[in-house]
């Protein structure tokens, strides 16, 4: 962007230099590494425009930013949380809505140069200015993402993307907070033009001079016959809304208002004009700013984005660069941790195992992260050939002599995972970490059969590797430092969020998710019906009922796991009495993947309770406890296993400890966490609602000491 | 001994592909997908940064039209940086020998440290070409203005013009194909059917046993599958661990049905793979630590007019290369000879025989040779230097030699040495 003529008047943020009756603004928020669009900054913009609108030799206007590779990252998300009343959030609202209507009436044309992110209020100033130019360079993402953070694009957008692209496409965006690439955004119309880097400057002042000489771009309607059959006439939109409202319901189980807030923007502004559309979108947007739901999500983007910066240990030197990883065991998870590894991380990945066969098979598996990638276009053919050329893979330790970071992936044994660290410590170079992907084995056991066990530490991944967004970093007892900040790093530009936590059984996630699981077989004992205790965890946000969990977890590991977990904390948790999980599978069924197990799957889909399970169990689905007691033990369950596991350090802090189990096993984002939702209810209430559960089922509802302390103090996990 | 121009360069590693008979096992893989495979796995084995290489060279007798220069794309693998540069080159079936000594040159004359040379062949995957009438009308349709002129050019096109023609291994300058100067080199030289047909057999029999005991296969990086379904790709396919010579001897000539004494069991088969050979100056290969199979001790090339013998040059670049490295045919310890026909390795022997050379068969082709292991054009010379090297090492012996014989009249020659 070096041809971008040099501001000629010096301002913090917004500065701008005039040539041959064009005035190019930049903007560059110098203390941030991306721009934001602030309070302060919407009064540099309107001090500018009001003194460009003022300047008789300005014919028209150019925008772009100052930052290398983004454009505006959207609104200040710091500025909501000093929200205090909707009425103050749609007054926020309303003044972006001004500063952009004052944009969009300028009465001279402004063309924006896009590259890099272009997000939210970003995207919302490029809507209402005249033209817009784009780089096809993989950075510029482009999108409305609001309803992420449980809110809408309050500044106009809801109104003028669909007014430039159709009600389809705007809200098929809107309402999943989707951002697309260039090319896509280009082919929706979102953008003018598509250009090469090198000329965006260039292009973009060629159009404000077109446009200063009265020249406007035409634009038609995207979409052929079938967009104006849909978005054309308004019993056509009647049609689009019917289904967008279908299918956020289904997507969301009513949970987030922000979709549905942001499909009645829409529909309002097509209905009845911009204007009332503007006033509308304020509304709905000061309704949802203070809700709940968008406090919980704007907590947990800034949980994250801290995550990011946290190097995970206290005075880490800087992590190792990997360039080139190792990975042993190429199963499942092995070719997971490959694939996504090659595909975030762009690391060059040699995989191990015993037989050939494996290895070809696991890195054609890996290669199916990638394959998936260029389907969806996500990259291009050429990057994919570059990409599969980083996966490869034998049956020796050849390769692994460079390998700065290598991660097993081995059975779940002690013994086997021990071997493969002698083998591999003998080749790895003299500062290579060896990471252990285990979810049950203790680190510090692993770490005794190496000769540098400060170099030894685990990083657990979650199934799917290459969906699920958590892995746990687990420091041995003789781990260094380093090892933490570069297990870390790694995790991160793997695009993982990461969480480090204490060498327990079953470390942060699978010990605090333990208790759910297990109360399935005390639930279905006292006569709890399968659907029954799945819908109920449904209903409450989770993503699937500790039932479904089971199956698709595969039951004879969820058998081991529950092994290990009663066997290090079984007095509380308690298995049912019976032969319980086991029972099923003796009887060879194994879950989803041997399309049997609490459920019935045929072709990949799941066909209803197999009720012959029952009989297997020695149960008798009989109605059991309340609804609300099922959900109540569920959920407690997880709540009190998390303020003890806190307690124990296991969790550096609560908000690890959230993020962990959002990340971790989905449970409900809007709902903040099992700690603060604890917080949220009251730890007395918490206790005592576990006293009474410790009546009547035992003592696997006693209250943790954390949670009493907590119930005595009248103290929160968040202070 | 300190090399004699300039400084010593030497062999550290090589590996090549399973070598794959056209049209079976490897079809699936272009010749560039064979010549990144074998240049990756050769980094992986001997942990070389890829940042390390200053030049890649790689041969390749019958180039795609799509990539015309391999050598490229294999330095454009992830696992080099950009700035390396990289070329490639046709010494017919010498022409991974041609890139060795093209490297060695580089890093004798101090202008490289390190640099991988092999080459690769995809005979699956031989260009198929349009007739030059329908290219012409095609070139001439793509110059057409309008549409309607467009039309009128196709219009132009016969059927006879859609038949694709593919290229032939047949001398441009002779019509010759190879075969047929195998042929006559039996002939004039009065090599039997028989004894080409025992040379054969031993050639798999050597091959089968360097296959059995891991000597051979020590140089192949396993070849895994692209795709779901297809087969892991271990040893070489076309060596037969159950032929006989009676087997041999049912089958037809193929050159010339009624004299003819050359079949396809002692001629070598069409086939696909790639080699790459990792090069270093001798004080780099100290400094990065590793230790050398052997030294590239001279190299000669050497013609004859096509006309004659086609096959026979590797008797006249043999003696230049001895004498470039100052020793004598009793001096060598091993002796790797190309074997693009039973007549034409019988005939060379002939031709070295009759400088007075003693022929010690005990130290030729000690795991067979091209008849069984396979022969991708390009990639070939990149075995023979890995299989000798190699060789060379496990039995200490101090002088190798390497000849090849290839298209065009022309032979290669290169004298290895251990220490």
């Amino acid at each position: 962007m070096a041809t971008i003529a040099a501001p000629a008047r010096t301002a913090p943020a917004v500065t701008w230099g005039i040539a041959d009756g064009i005035a190019t603004v930049v903007l560059d928020l110098k203390s941030q590494p991306v721009n934001v669009i602030s309070r302060a900054v919407k009064d540099e913009f309107l001090a500018c425009f009001a003194a460009l609108a003022g300047d008789p030799s300005v014919k028209a206007v150019t925008f772009f930013s100052g930052k290398a590779d983004n454009f505006i990252a959207g609104a200040d998300i710091e500025e909501f949380l000093t929200l205090s009343s909707a009425a103050e959030a749609e007054r926020l609202s309303a003044d972006g809505q001004d500063m952009l209507d004052r944009v969009a009436r300028f009465p001279k044309p402004i063309a924006v140069g896009i590259h890099g992110a272009c997000l939210g209020g970003g995207f919302e100033f490029a809507l209402a200015c005249h033209y817009r130019v784009a780089t096809d360079h993989p950075k510029t993402q482009i999108g409305l993402p609001e309803v992420q953070l449980g809110i809408l694009p309050g500044a106009g957008g809801c109104q003028r993307l669909p007014r430039l692209v159709g009600a389809r496409a705007a809200l098929d965006m809107i309402l999943a907070g989707k951002t697309e690439r260039a090319a896509r955004a280009f082919r929706l119309g979102m953008v003018d033009e598509l250009v090469p880097p090198a000329i965006l400057a260039d292009i973009t002042l060629a159009a404000a001079k077109r446009m200063a000489g009265g020249w406007r771009p035409k634009r038609k309607r995207p979409g052929g016959v079938v967009g104006f059959l849909l978005d054309g006439n308004p019993l056509g939109r009647r049609l689009v809304y019917r289904s967008a409202r279908k299918q956020v319901l289904e997507r969301t189980g009513g949970h987030y208002p922000a979709p549905l807030a942001a499909l009645e923007a829409v529909e309002y502004g097509l209905r009845h004009g911009l204007q009332e559309g503007l006033r509308r979108e304020a509304q709905l947007f000061g309704q949802l700013a203070v809700t709940d739901v968008s406090r919980k999500l704007v907590q947990i983007f800034f949980a994250t984005n801290q995550l990011k910066k946290d190097p995970g240990v206290a005075h880490a030197p800087p992590p190792v660069r990997v360039e080139r990883l190792g990975i042993i065991g190429s199963g499942f998870m092995g070719s997971g941790i490959a694939g996504t590894a090659v595909a975030q991380a762009d690391v060059d990945v040699r995989m191990k195992d015993a037989d050939l066969t494996r290895v070809g098979q696991g890195i054609l598996a890996a290669r199916a992260i990638l394959d998936d990638r260029l389907k969806r276009r996500r990259i291009t053919k050429f990057e994919y050939a570059r990409l599969i050329a980083l996966l490869s893979g034998g049956d020796t330790y050849a390769g692994f002599g460079r390998a700065e970071l290598t991660i097993e992936a081995v059975f779940e044994e002690l013994g086997v995972k021990q071997q493969v660290l002698r083998e591999v410590e003998a080749v790895l170079p003299s500062t290579g970490v060896f990471a252990s992907n285990t979810s049950t084995i203790p680190i510090t056991r692993i770490a005794e059969a190496a000769h540098s066990p400060e170099r030894v530490i685990g990083m657990h991944f979650f199934s799917p590797v290459a969906k699920m967004p958590l892995v746990e970093v687990i420091p041995g007892a003789r781990t260094e430092p380093q090892t933490v900040s570069t297990a870390v790093a790694f995790g991160r530009r793997m695009g993982k969020t990461v969480i480090v936590v204490k060498d327990s059984p079953g470390f942060w996630v699978n010990r605090i998710l333990a208790p759910y699981p297990n109360e399935v077989g005390h639930l279905l004992a006292e006569g709890a019906s399968i659907e029954d205790i799945d819908s109920m965890a449904v209903r409450f946000g989770f993503p699937v009922g500790p039932v479904t969990l089971l199956d698709e977890v595969g039951l004879d590991v969820a058998v081991k796991v529950a092994e290990v977990m009663q066997g290090a904390y079984g007095d509380h948790i308690v298995p049912a009495p019976g032969a319980g999980v086991a029972a099923l599978v003796k009887a060879g069924r194994l879950g989803r993947k041997s399309g049997r197990g609490f459920y019935i799957y045929k072709g990949g889909k799941k066909r209803g309770v197999d009720d012959s399970v029952y009989g297997l169990l020695g149960v008798h689905p009989n109605g059991g406890p309340r609804p609300a007691e099922i959900l109540q033990r569920l959920v407690l369950g997880i709540v009190n296993e998390a303020a003890r596991a806190l307690g124990e350090g296991v969790a550096h802090s609560a908000r690890d400890g959230d993020i962990g189990a959002i990340f971790g096993f989905g449970f409900p984002p809007f709902r903040g966490g099992p700690l603060r939702y604890a917080d949220d209810l009251g730890a007395e209430r918490v206790v005592s609602d576990l006293e009474h559960l410790a009546e009547r089922h035992g003592v696997r509802f006693a209250p943790s000491e954390a949670l009493q302390e907590h119930a005595r103090q009248g103290t929160k996990f968040y202070g | 001994m300190p090399g004699l121009n300039g400084r010593r360069v030497a062999v550290i590693a090589g590996v090549r592909t399973p070598f794959a008979k056209a049209g079976t096992v490897l079809k699936d893989a272009r010749a560039v997908d064979l010549a990144r495979y074998a240049a990756r796995e050769l980094l992986e084995r001997t942990n070389l940064d890829g940042h390390e290489v200053d030049e890649v060279i790689f041969g390749q007798v019958v180039p795609s039209a799509l990539v015309p220069n391999v050598g490229r794309e294999v330095s454009l693998l992830p696992q080099f940086p950009k700035e390396i540069p990289a070329y490639s080159l046709n010494r017919a079936c010498a022409s991974a020998n041609q890139a060795i000594s093209a490297g060695q040159d580089q890093i004798a004359l101090g202008n490289a440290d390190v640099i991988i040379a092999g080459g690769a062949e995809a005979l699956s995957d031989i260009p198929i070409l349009a007739s030059r009438r329908l290219a012409d009308i095609l070139v001439e349709a793509s110059k057409a203005k309008s549409l309607g002129g467009r039309i009128k050019t196709f219009a132009k096109i016969r059927p006879r013009d859609l038949v694709p023609v593919a290229p032939a291994i047949a001398e441009p300058s002779t019509g010759e194909s190879m075969g047929q100067s195998a042929e006559k080199m039996a002939k004039e030289n009065h090599i039997s059917r028989d004894a080409q047909d025992r040379w054969a057999l031993r050639s798999h029999q050597l091959a089968a046993q360097g296959t059995a005991d891991g000597r051979l296969t020590a140089e192949i990086v396993p070849w895994l599958p692209t795709r779901p379904g297809a087969t892991t790709v271990r040893q070489d396919n076309g060596i037969r661990t159950d032929t006989s010579l009676e087997q041999m001897a049912k089958l037809k000539p193929v050159f010339d049905r009624r004299y003819g004494t050359v079949t396809a069991a002692n001629s070598s088969p069409l086939t696909d793979g790639a080699s790459a050979v990792l090069l270093m100056s001798e004080e780099k290969a100290r400094a990065l630590g590793y230790e050398p199979l052997t030294y590239i001790r001279s190299y000669a090339v050497a013609a004859v007019d096509p006309g004659w013998q086609l096959l026979q040059a590797p008797i006249f670049a043999v003696p230049t290369a001895l004498e470039r490295a100052g020793i004598q045919w009793k001096d060598l310890g091993l002796i790797e000879l190309h074997e693009a026909f039973a007549s034409q390795v019988l005939s060379n022997l002939q031709g070295f025989a009759a400088k007075g050379w003693d022929i010690n068969e005990d130290i030729i082709n000690v795991m067979g040779g091209s008849i069984a292991i396979g022969h991708p054009f390009g990639a070939t010379g990149g075995r023979i230097v890995i299989t000798l090297s190699n060789e060379m090492r496990r039995r200490d012996v101090q002088f190798g030699l390497i000849s090849v014989c290839a298209q065009g009249g022309m032979g290669f020659a290169m004298v290895l040495e251990r220490r």
